[in-house]
């Protein structure tokens, strides 16, 4: 299961978290932290995979973002790996050709988009257009 | 337009965020913003309601508190319009944990919009019950969700699915309820639906076994079937991943499908043909391949045996090993790392291309097969493993090099055939990554190498090329220093050379040349100095050619400001410059350390040894104890120990070192005689050398229990600290060695003879040669003061020389000894010696006299050496 989403820039400014466990404030704060540190200093010839307490990170960089998921350790990794390229897509799609800073203004939409993807820490849909055509339908709704 | 009015629009307050150019500017804008909004808020105005909730969520992205926003939340989910509703539950899940009390106000509206006619709606409420779901939501909305799993829209039907994941993983009892509707689901078409419903039907399996068994019975041969359509499936546009058709769903079904046949030998069987299809079949050349590869293989570990497909399993592990990407690899070591379990074997074939990973560049991959190493060592193959690794330290990253030194250091303790072998794998490790070594590694290391007495000579030999190479590696510098002091002499003569070593030409100079480098090399820590300083004292005895220069060096340190230094510089000039009639007997090398105990500990005390390495790194091979409270305590322990019972529970390095010869005998039973042979803690530090043969073994017990059990120590402290206002060794004559070593202590005042009341004369002491006798007489008006008339006499036909008395007595007793009226006994009790001892019992009428006595004589110029308790003293002294 997946335990956390992050998507944080090269910075470590965090452009989008959703936590599928609860977490304290405080300790979420400190794990954007550590995880921001452990992602961003490694070569990219490096594993996508990096243990985290006692769980496991599963990232992938996407100009300066770099989309983290944490999941367990027994969890299929090039899986997780899979579908965070999916989500990038899938965001690609919607803001055609997105940058961080749509991430940033849209950031309820990002959310809303996770939202139909993932869902209580599980994959939810796998068809790229099904979710596209999802957003579209609530976009009219509001 | 005030930009910072509650009128702004989200976008223009994130502007306005962005352009700040500091923290404190930022901290200004979002002060003011949230003042803003506290105050629309108080104004309870439901038009900005959701703007302004939009805007607390980017606030709270940033790290600023805004609980003050949660009830806006409940308001915005029980308005009516889906715009609101939309802002409210992701400000809910945001905002929000199912922890808070304030989510039961939210249940009612929760369910209602389960009910909602607008679907959307509906998702809405799924989608944050899902997230966020506590137990008691979980009960009192598991109907509704129950009822949408078989809603007509398929977005629905999915979310309804996760979210009961959600509810079954906060009350596994409610399982039961989902296991019909779920097998519904397993039939669809839809992806979407078909992938949620098999991960509940995995998390249902997990949550009750009559679920398990119910999908077994009943859906085993669907989820076959699915697998197999999604597997043969033509090309997809909608699901299609580099070439595959909905790999995640592949992946999912794998993951059910071990669920279901771990365990069942039927079961794994209607699986095995479609488990074989999807692992020769799949294209291994994209990740989204891979990763079903990856899965299947799993599944294929975890079901009922079938050799075939293990075969098939571990070559395909195999193929990842020599894949390029590195993610591959990675996956394929953890995966080795279950397989071991299953099929040793066909792992151990991959050894080599697994040794090739732990030269890798990247620390996950290294990590891993480090491990994997680690598992796939045995008898057989640990030789060439361990040269494999230890080639590698000298090459490896500084930050994997702890990692590699401990893991292979564990090989060899744990695998090593010989101990040459052993020794030699050590040497190697700590010459090249000596720094990384644990305390208790290079401990043992130094126990192993006493153990093997035809290898003392190999081993000082190894040692003295290796430091001269790499002085840097601060263990390595310990255990030569160490070995160079107690077997220099086997380096200098060449004794016991082995076949195998190159001819070594060391003279003594060069010898004493190293132990300088060492101590005067800048990467030379306090322990290593101290240890080098106690390897040149004794060097001096074994080359008193060089007892000159060696007293040189000593003297450098006597000016250290390191207190430890300084003591030992001091304490070991003296007994250079004005003790070489006892400093041969000092320097006498380490009697051999006992390998099962010192094992023992610390197999029993892992925890202790590691939680105080810094203490035990400070006390020293050779008998000196630092002044810090963790030694001390541990001598104290261990002196303290009066039970008969073993002291090898005790766990500390230390204990060896200094005890090694004290371990457990039962005590003897007539405490009162005193114990001719008894050794302990206090007088084995007072004869560093005394050869094993004299220290039989004893109880680590030293005074009897009725005495002050602190003695020990407080003459331990004593001894080591100079500068001690009392003394209470004191030594007969001025040939004595103690006083002069502990120079300054204040030289006994004159005896003043006094008519006390007579005492009965005790024998205090009998050994086969030797009797003494004690007569008390008592002070008037000094009730605490006794004085006592020692006189001894040689039973034995040798006349005995240099003969020296010595007493130690605990805290609560003041000893001064006077000047014995000789040095030579007569045979044959023909004369005595006498000797004046005065006694100060400041527990007077509570406790009695209790002294430790050791008598030291040559007959025929051999050393003799006899120790005792006295505890015979009559009750009201």
């Amino acid at each position: 299961m997946i335990r956390f989403i992050l998507l944080q820039n090269r910075q470590g400014k965090t452009r989008l978290a959703k936590y599928y466990i609860p977490l304290e404030e405080s300790e979420k704060h400190k794990v954007e932290y550590e995880v921001h540190r452990l992602v961003v200093n490694r070569d990219p010839k490096f594993t996508n995979f990096v243990e985290f307490r006692t769980h496991k990170v599963i990232y992938r960089r996407y100009a300066g973002l770099f989309f983290s998921l944490c999941v367990d350790i027994t969890d299929n990794e090039l899986a997780y790996l899979e579908s965070i390229h999916l989500f990038v897509e899938i965001l690609d799609h919607f803001f055609s050709n997105v940058c961080e800073l749509d991430l940033v203004f849209n950031f309820h939409k990002v959310y809303l988009i996770l939202d139909e993807f993932i869902l209580a820490g599980e994959l939810q849909e796998t068809s790229k257009r099904a979710i596209i055509e999802r957003m579209g339908e609530l976009e009219k709704q509001e | 337009m005030n930009p910072f009015s509650s009128g702004t629009r989200l976008r223009d307050m994130i502007r306005a965020i962005r352009a700040c150019k500091t923290a404190a500017e930022e901290r200004g804008v979002v002060r003011k913003e949230c003042a803003a909004i506290r105050d629309s808020i108080s104004e309870n105005d439901p038009d900005y309601r959701h703007r302004n909730l939009a805007k607390l969520m980017f606030i709270h992205m940033l790290g600023y508190p805004t609980h003050f926003g949660q009830m806006e939340c409940l308001k915005l989910i029980a308005s009516p319009g889906f715009p609101e509703k939309r802002i409210g539950y992701l400000g809910l899940m945001l905002l929000l944990d199912e922890r808070q009390e304030v989510l039961m106000l939210v249940t009612n509206s929760i369910k209602q919009d389960l009910n909602h006619t607008n679907q959307y709606i509906v998702g809405l409420a799924l989608c944050a019950l899902g997230n966020i779901c506590s137990a008691e939501m979980a009960r009192d909305l598991a109907p509704e969700v129950e009822r949408l799993l078989q809603f007509r829209d398929p977005n629905i039907r999915k979310k309804a699915a996760l979210c009961s994941i959600r509810i079954i993983k906060k009350v596994p009892d409610l399982a039961e309820n989902f296991v019909k509707p779920v097998a519904a689901l397993l039939k669809e078409k839809h992806h979407g639906v078909l992938i949620t419903g098999v991960q509940l039907c995995a998390d249902l399996c997990k949550a009750s076994p009559e679920a398990l068994d119910y999908f077994r019975k009943k859906c085993t041969d669907g989820l076959v079937k699915v697998l197999k359509d999604v597997a043969n499936s033509p090309y997809a546009p909608e699901y299609d991943i580099s070439g595959i058709t909905d790999p995640f769903l592949h992946i999912r079904l794998l993951k059910v499908l071990r669920v279901l046949g771990q365990g069942d030998a039927d079961t794994s069987d209607s699986m095995n043909d479609i488990l074989a299809q999807v692992a020769t079949k799949t294209e291994s050349n994209k990740n989204a391949g891979n990763a079903i590869l990856y899965e299947c293989v799993e599944t294929i570990m975890n079901i009922e045996d079938n050799g075939g497909l293990h075969v098939l399993a571990i070559n395909i592990l195999g193929r990842f090993l020599s894949n390029r990407d590195n993610n591959i690899r990675y996956v394929a070591l953890n995966m080795l790392m279950r397989a071991i379990a299953v099929d040793s074997q066909a792992v151990q074939r991959h050894r080599a291309t697994i040794l090739e990973c732990v030269k890798d560049s990247d620390p996950s991959i290294r990590k891993r097969a480090l491990e994997l190493v680690y598992l796939l060592v045995n008898d057989t193959n640990v030789k060439p493993l361990t040269k494999e690794l230890t080639e590698h330290l000298e090459v490896s990253d500084p930050e994997f090099k702890g990692d590699l030194t401990a893991k292979i250091c564990s090989i060899v303790e744990k695998f090593s055939p010989e101990k040459i072998w052993y020794i030699d794998q050590m040497l190697k490790v700590l010459s090249e990554a000596g720094k990384y070594v644990k305390d208790e590694v290079w401990h043992a290391l130094i126990v192993v190498i006493t153990n093997a007495s035809d290898l003392h000579g190999y081993a000082v030999r190894f040692l003295y090329r290796a430091l001269q190479a790499a002085v840097e590696q601060e263990t390595l510098v310990r255990v030569a220093v160490w070995c160079i002091g107690e077997y220099g002499e086997m380096l200098v003569n060449n004794v016991g050379r082995l076949d195998i070593e190159e001819p070594l030409t060391v003279t003594e100079s060069d010898a004493v040349d190293v132990l300088e480098t060492s101590i005067k090399s800048h990467s030379c820590d306090l322990t290593s100095q101290a240890m080098c300083l106690i390897a040149l004292l004794k060097l001096s005895s074994r080359f008193p050619s060089c007892s000159q220069r060696i007293n040189e060096i000593i003297g450098q340190y006597k000016g250290s400001f390191v207190l430890e230094l300084q003591q030992r510089a001091n304490e070991f000039n003296s007994i250079i410059e004005r003790h070489q009639n006892m400093r041969s007997s000092l320097a006498e090398r380490m009697p051999v350390l006992d390998e099962a105990t010192f094992s023992g500990r610390r197999a029993g005390s892992v925890p202790a040894v590691v939680s105080t390495s810094q203490g035990v790194s400070v006390i020293l091979p050779n008998g000196s104890a630092k002044l810090g409270t963790a030694p001390v305590a541990d001598l104290l322990d261990l002196s303290l120990d009066d039970a008969p019972a073993p002291s090898s529970s005790g766990g500390e390095f230390l204990q060896d070192l200094l005890g090694v010869n004290l371990m457990p005998v039962s005590l003897q039973p007539d405490t009162n005689q005193a114990q001719k042979s008894g050794s302990d803690i206090l007088l084995d530090l007072l004869s560093i050398g005394t050869p094993p043969a004299q220290n039989s073994p004893s109880p680590p017990q030293l005074l009897s229990s009725n005495t002050d059990n602190r003695s020990p120590l407080d003459i331990l402290d004593r001894l080591s600290t100079p500068s001690a206002p009392s003394a209470q060794i004191f030594s007969t004559g001025g040939n004595s060695s103690m006083l002069d070593l502990l120079d300054g202590l204040p030289s006994s005042p004159p005896m003043s003879e006094g008519n006390g009341l007579a005492h009965s004369s005790v024998t205090a002491f009998e050994s086969s040669s030797l009797i003494l006798t004690f007569n008390f007489s008592k002070q008037p008006g000094n009730p605490q003061m006794t004085l006592i008339d020692g006189s001894f006499t040689n039973k034995s036909q040798d006349v005995f020389t240099e003969f020296i008395f010595q007493a130690a007595v605990p805290k609560f007793l003041q000893l001064q000894l006077d000047p014995a009226s000789g040095d030579t006994l007569p045979a044959s009790g023909n004369g005595s010696i006498t000797q004046k001892l005065r006694i100060t019992n400041s527990q007077h009428g509570k406790k009695s006299l209790v002294m430790r006595i050791r008598i030291s004589y040559k007959v025929n110029n051999k050393d003799v050496l006899e120790e005792g308790q006295i505890r015979n003293f009559p009750r009201d002294l």
